[in-house]
């Protein structure tokens, strides 16, 4: 069972963090990166195997794969934001934090612009 | 591979936490900020690195 390993890494790495923090702040903070990447490591391989199958199920049922390259291009780039902010925060600079949730949602509408213009000129046909 | 790079993240950080507090004790204080600023760097050289690596593991993971 994986969910063992991660929350005994996370626990262990949790008692490293408090350990640290009242020493040297900054390498706590670095413990606390390298546990965020080393958790999305392990999840990755089996993230990935679940969404090769959503294509190929996209590809059997004849849909656009753009729009599902796009879904998974806004998930990732939510998941990035979302990591890098929770650090920042997590260091006591909220201001940066929210400054880089900010991107990461201007950048999601400019990514998502196309399939809402689509859905638009869907709306548009359909108007007599 | 990455959980003995909490550990060794870490280790430097509490052998750096003791050589700045030795060296404060006996008066070397310049020295003291060198090994920590140091530390810091090199830890922080790991830490890039492995960014690095998680943003090529997202990028080939959500097909950017």
């Amino acid at each position: 069972m994986e969910i063992f390993q991660i929350v005994g890494l996370g626990l262990i790495s949790t008692i490293l963090i408090v350990v640290l923090k009242a020493q040297k702040p900054e390498m706590a903070m670095q413990v606390g990166i390298i546990t965020g990447i080393v958790i999305f490591m392990l999840l990755a391989g089996k993230l990935s195997a679940v969404i090769s199958l959503f294509y190929d199920y996209m590809s059997r049922a004849d849909i656009d794969t753009s729009y599902i390259a796009t879904l998974l291009k806004i998930i990732g780039i939510a998941y990035v934001a979302e990591f890098g902010a929770e650090i920042c925060k997590d260091a006591g600079e909220s201001a940066i934090a929210s400054k880089i949730e900010l991107a990461g949602k201007a950048i999601i509408i400019v990514i998502a612009v196309p399939i809402f213009a689509s859905l638009l000129d869907l709306i548009i046909d359909l108007i007599p | 591979m990455g959980v003995d790079l909490i550990f060794k993240i870490a280790a430097i950080g509490i052998l750096v936490a003791i050589l700045h507090t030795l060296l404060d004790q006996s008066g070397r204080k310049e020295i003291a900020l060198m090994t920590s600023i140091i530390g810091l760097v090199v830890v922080l050289a790991v830490v890039a690195r492995e960014i690095f690596k998680l943003f090529e593991s997202i990028k080939t993971m959500f097909q950017f």
